[in-house]
């Protein structure tokens, strides 16, 4: 009893993970059909933000010593502040551009990011300590979970009521919202096509920063790739769960965390290093039964 | 009389391998070993973005796949030119005509280039009936796949610690002639009717569909000929370096071939040669910079790490300014006696009704 639940919480912990990122790539190509590469090295300056610039292994923390009520709005907004920067400076020239060429676009910028913090803290993983009160387990059941994955789930279901409010009740989250299902149509009636990109940016780069918190109190290090390896999966989340779908995304969010938790119990340990091909497996076996994503937005067919 | 349209665009790759005769005749000349390795690496770039330009730039399907197919083919060289007393520590698991079997670099290419093109078509005959940005995640996928396979295969592949006593070729000539192979298979194939067809699809989909192309299939030879290109690279990589390891071949090369090819246009032939070409010039100039150049009596160099933002920086100026690449949708080309429309030669989708 207690190791199931271990193993739902686990797969919940990871899959909120995927979801909150996925809903980042999933808002941004809602509205101007670019998917964000950079997704991931913005996850990584939030957590950077709050060292000191130095390339010795023990991070010297500056804004990290702040008390929780400081630093979680700081981080958020680092993420936002970064995230509308990238769309001024960079993204609003891509408008007419094509896809393919945004994206290269995006992963040029993400690779600048990278290499800035590179410049700056050096590329060796430091130790931090985020919020270390979370990382005492808690008994539920008979399972010990650590009170960080509790806190993740319950941020992430937080997360996901405030962003459907705001998406049904408010003007803005309107605007968005028929933006994202037909641009042209929507400006016609005349919402501001460059507010709504910037408030999607916006809300991207904070979900951005709060899957910094999550990771940095997670991991304890600070690494100039840690976000790659949670974007590279919160894509894949936004394609199957239908693009541009925000429920799709966070949906298949939790169904790929799920997935990657349980096949690392099911497996036979033989074949358990080889989970991540099993995952991708069935990656490639959703695509195939499903090419339009779990939940297709509506308008995303193409009119001939 | 009218030239046929395959003798018209017949000047396009000739054009691209004399420029790639330059580079190597300036290797040649400078006669420094690092120098020749970083001209040897643009070669292998130029299969590399060739073999991915055959796929996406005639199909208009982003793949984050292909350089899988490298990663076969660079293990198909550690499985063939090692000398077999050395394999069998390394690789204790591979069978045993596999470990006595011992054959020259360039067969092990062509082996390398049968392997993947195979794979390809196992791949290639699932993933081709998606399209758009499903056909890309599902590439992508298949890379990751690939990846955790090899990094994990202990007894065939020597998981994660690279395989090391492949036979390195230091000599120029063989990449170039097989860069200069890769860009005129690239060319036969985009003018041949199966390319032609493959670019009808891309730019109307529905028009060519309606009018009796079986775009799955279409698609998937175009992903079989990549993939053996991108195999014989793979193989040619490790003769390069003499080592492989699995995480050589993912996300890193993925996205530089990929830009490369974006940024040189890539919908054309050209585009992506010359991609390569500016892209790694710059690279290599950015290099120099920052290992300090002599200036008079003082030394400029650039902070470490500017390189790379230097190079992002101008990638994304150039996309700015040039959305469909530098080359946009133009071949290089001389402009020929006997062709009315100067600027429109080469094998562009007008010529299709020529089938």
């Amino acid at each position: 009893m207690g190791s199931l639940l271990q193993v739902v919480f686990d797969a919940l912990a990871l899959g909120s993970l995927y979801a909150l990122a996925a809903l980042g790539i999933a808002l941004i190509f809602g509205v101007m059909r670019l998917v964000n590469f950079a997704h991931g090295d913005v996850i990584a300056f939030c957590v950077f933000a709050l060292l000191w610039p130095s390339t010795d292994a023990v991070a010297v923390v500056f804004a990290g010593n702040l008390p929780w009520f400081l630093l979680i709005p700081l981080v958020l907004a680092v993420g936002a502040a970064l995230s509308v920067l990238s769309e001024l400076v960079v993204f609003r020239r891509f408008r007419r551009a094509n896809p393919a060429t945004m994206m290269i676009a995006s992963f040029a910028l993400g690779f600048v990011i990278r290499y800035f913090l590179l410049m700056l803290y050096s590329s060796r993983p430091k130790s931090i300590s985020l919020l270390p009160a979370l990382s005492q387990p808690i008994e539920i059941f008979g399972a010990r979970i650590p009170l960080l994955q509790l806190i993740t789930i319950l941020v992430t279901i937080a997360v996901l009521f405030g962003l459907t409010a705001f998406l049904r009740r408010t003007r803005f989250g309107l605007e968005m919202r028929a933006a994202a299902e037909n641009f042209t149509m929507a400006r016609m009636l005349g919402v501001r096509a460059n507010r709504v990109i910037m408030g999607a940016f916006a809300l991207s780069g904070a979900l951005a920063g709060a899957i910094a918190l999550i990771l940095g109190s997670q991991t304890g290090t600070a690494n100039i790739t840690m976000g790659a390896n949670v974007m590279l999966m919160a894509f894949i989340a936004t394609v199957i769960g239908g693009m541009g779908s925000l429920a799709g995304a966070v949906i298949a969010g939790f169904l790929l965390g799920s997935i990657a938790t349980v096949m690392q119990v099911i497996l036979p340990p033989d074949a358990r290093a080889f989970r991540d091909a099993f995952v991708y497996g069935a990656v490639i076996l959703v695509l195939i039964f499903r090419p339009q994503g779990l939940l297709s937005a509506r308008g995303a067919k193409e009119r001939v | 009389m009218r030239q046929s349209p395959a003798l018209r665009s017949l000047s396009t790759p000739i054009l691209l391998s004399l420029l790639l005769v330059c580079f190597a005749l300036a290797a040649v000349f400078a006669g420094s070993r690092p120098f020749n390795q970083t001209i040897i690496d643009i070669f292998l770039q130029v299969i590399f973005v060739v073999g991915l330009y055959t796929f996406v730039g005639n199909s208009g399907v982003i793949s984050f796949g292909h350089i899988a197919f490298a990663c076969l083919g660079g293990y198909v060289a550690a499985w063939t030119t090692i000398k077999p007393m050395l394999k069998g520590g390394a690789m204790p698991g591979l069978p045993d005509w596999l470990m006595q079997t011992e054959i020259p670099y360039w067969a092990s290419a062509l082996v390398a280039a049968l392997w993947a093109a195979l794979w390809a078509g196992i791949f290639g005959s699932v993933l081709m009936r998606l399209s758009g940005i499903a056909a890309s995640i599902a590439t992508f996928a298949m890379l990751a796949m690939v990846n955790s396979i090899y990094s994990n295969w202990e007894s065939v592949t020597s998981a994660t610690s690279s395989v090391v006593g492949i036979p390195i070729v230091r000599v120029i000539w063989p990449y170039l002639i097989a860069a200069i192979i890769a860009v005129f298979v690239a060319w036969a194939y985009s003018i041949s009717r199966h390319g032609l067809a493959l670019r009808a699809a891309r730019d109307e989909p529905t028009a060519a569909a309606a009018s009796g192309i079986d775009i799955p299939r279409a698609r998937l030879i175009a992903f079989v000929l990549s993939g053996g290109i991108m195999g014989a690279g793979g193989a040619l990589y490790a003769h390069s370096i003499g080592i492989v390891t699995p995480d050589t071949f993912y996300l890193g090369l993925t996205f530089t071939t990929l830009s490369m090819l974006v940024v040189g246009g890539m919908s054309t032939l050209s585009g992506a040669v010359l991609g390569v070409l500016i892209l790694s010039t710059l690279i290599q100039v950015l290099r120099w910079l920052e290992a300090g150049v002599q200036i008079g009596t003082s030394t400029f160099a650039l902070p470490g790490g500017v390189q790379e933002i230097a190079l992002g920086a101008v990638m994304i100026v150039i996309l700015m300014f040039r959305p469909t690449g530098i080359m946009g949708n133009k071949e290089l080309n001389l402009p020929m006696a006997g062709s009315e429309k100067a600027g429109r030669q080469g094998p562009e989708p007008q010529t299709t009704n020529k089938e």
